[in-house]
């Protein structure tokens, strides 16, 4: 063995994750089995995408050329539908989900009330809007009525969830504080823990108001009325020029309302 | 609480009791409330004006009427969900492996720090943005069955379309939080703009790269389990067709088998992003 040792002429740039090389070797292989295994199993008919391509390429001019006026009286009714439900159920949601969200901070509430109000959050969250829609639509009949109560149920585990991570969040020598005066519990709520979280659940319900206006624009497909109903039937009957102008509806308003949103939390805050 | 005697302009003595908020603010917010509350009444009955309010009433015995048919699920219908459950999970994987590829070149395009023009390129890639997390992936699943034909490809792609806005919001932002120190000690070796990228930029976003990822695929499969609705493939389609067919114990089976999926699913997401970040 010589002494004199070769150094490296190239920098090689280290693994930042998985540093041993077999196992990155294990992971990049199993992955390359799954990719394999994953697009067999897609199974495409080439010549039906093929087909379909010339139906695309009406749907981009259709997109390109929005037709507003043939269908205005429809787009018209299902846009009203849609606003008067994200409006109303945003409201009723937060409504419903300020308390809940209060029952859902380990650092105000018994462990009882903790659980029950943290069970109803995660029911909330992990069902999808569409198929509470499918359900509510079966009980309430078609309409704007079970869709608005399906963007209510969905609004309170969203928004429950996050403010009562805010209050467990808060600065405890606020509510210390207040508590050493001899508040009563609703005092230190009112007086300690709203004036930190109220800047925040203004921000999260207008951020709900907008997520509950997109998905009035979905749960139309499966009967609770709103801009949905509108856009499947335009889908249906071919016509993508009214399906490209519901579309940029959407999208426009969706835009001025995160625009709108952003401005009023710098305002708030 | 008593109102306080304080007059707004230059107060000549103070009130000898502490109030929450001044009058004028307090009158605001009463004004505030009050617009909404009409807001909200006018949209009430605006929305329900043609609201068959016979159907509401008759709403509890549907429901216990459903409820009942559930009850017990049909578990003997489990072996027969594997395949749609495979089919989904390939949708949201797939999906969301296309939505990344896409989204990568839109963040770094969105990005002040890295976009090439902020005049014309910034706007377009934000407008991207824009568009693709306005419409919701069941919408896209929606045009892209009447394109391409039901079946995985649409929804996969429908999964990818959707994806690209979320991620390139959430990427973007990180790109431009970057430390400019590293950037410019990179720079000052005589690095060229890719090169900049790739050694100072992007191992800067690595983390936030991969958790984002994860996040989305955690968010993609619970949307990847009603795309068959529209027929855009996976374990929606069994639900769509044991609704019609109002089977309902087979109903209860496949909530339960998405409700399970969808745990485990959040449970490794959390996972895999607590051990990177």
């Amino acid at each position: 063995m010589s002494l004199e040792t070769t150094y490296p002429m190239h920098w090689r740039r280290p693994p930042r994750m998985l540093r041993d090389r077999r196992w990155r070797l294990v992971v990049q292989g199993a992955a390359l089995v799954y990719l394999v295994l994953a697009v067999g199993s897609l199974d495409i008919e080439w010549s039906r995408v093929v087909e379909g391509l010339a139906r695309g390429q009406r749907f981009v001019e259709g997109f390109l050329q929005p037709d507003f006026t043939s269908r205005w009286g429809d787009i018209r009714q299902g846009l009203i539908e849609s606003l008067t439900m994200t409006l109303t159920a945003t409201v009723v949601g937060v409504l419903i989900s300020v308390p809940i969200g209060i029952g859902g901070a380990r650092n105000l509430v018994p462990a009882p009330v903790y659980g029950v109000c943290r069970t109803i959050i995660a029911v909330s969250r992990s069902l999808q809007e569409v198929i509470i829609a499918i359900f509510l639509v079966a009980m309430f009949g078609f309409g704007p009525l079970a869709g608005f109560m399906t963007l209510s149920f969905a609004s309170i585990g969203f928004i429950a969830k996050l403010l009562a991570e805010d209050i467990e969040e808060c600065d405890m020598h606020q509510i210390e504080a207040v508590r050493a005066t001899g508040a009563s519990w609703w005092q230190v709520l009112h007086y300690a823990i709203q004036p930190q979280v109220m800047p925040r659940l203004i921000g999260l319900s207008m951020y709900r108001l907008d997520i509950n206006f997109r998905e009035s624009a979905v749960i139309g497909i499966v009967g609770a009325g709103g801009i949905g109903a509108t856009l499947n039937t335009a889908i249906d009957r071919y016509e993508y020029d009214s399906a490209g102008a519901i579309l940029l509806i959407v999208i426009v308003i969706v835009m001025l309302s995160e625009y709108g949103s952003s401005y009023l939390r710098r305002f708030l805050q | 609480m008593k109102p306080s005697l304080v007059n707004t302009a230059e107060p000549a003595t103070y009130a000898q009791i502490w109030t929450f908020r001044t009058p004028r603010a307090r009158l605001a917010l009463w004004f505030g409330w009050l617009a909404l509350v009409a807001l909200f009444v006018y949209c009430w009955q605006v929305m329900n004006a043609e609201t068959m309010w016979v159907f509401v009433a008759d709403a509890p015995t549907q429901a216990a009427d459903i409820g009942s048919r559930m009850w017990p699920p049909n578990l003997g219908y489990l072996p027969e969900l594997m395949k749609p459950l495979w089919d989904t999970l390939n949708i949201a994987t797939l999906g969301t492996l296309g939505g990344v590829i896409m989204a990568v070149p839109v963040a770094f395009l969105a990005a002040r720090n890295t976009t090439p023009s902020t005049v014309l390129i910034r706007p377009l890639a934000l407008w991207v943005i824009v568009a693709s997390r306005s419409i919701n992936s069941l919408i896209w699943a929606l045009l892209l069955v009447a394109i391409i034909g039901p079946g995985l490809l649409a929804g996969v792609v429908a999964i990818a379309l959707r994806s690209i806005g979320f991620v390139g919001k959430l990427l973007y932002e990180a790109i431009e939080e970057t430390d400019i120190r590293q950037v410019e000690a990179v720079s000052a070796t005589g690095a060229s703009a890719m090169q900049r990228l790739n050694y100072a930029i992007v191992p800067q976003i690595m983390p936030a790269f991969w958790g984002i990822t994860m996040f989305r695929w955690d968010i993609n499969i619970r949307e990847s389990t009603i795309l068959g609705l529209v027929g855009a493939g996976g374990i929606g389609l069994k639900l769509q067709s044991s609704i019609n067919v109002l089977a309902w114990p087979q109903v209860a089976t496949i909530l339960l088998l998405i409700l399970g999926t969808v745990i485990v699913s959040e449970w490794i997401s959390a996972r895999v992003r607590h051990a990177i970040l």
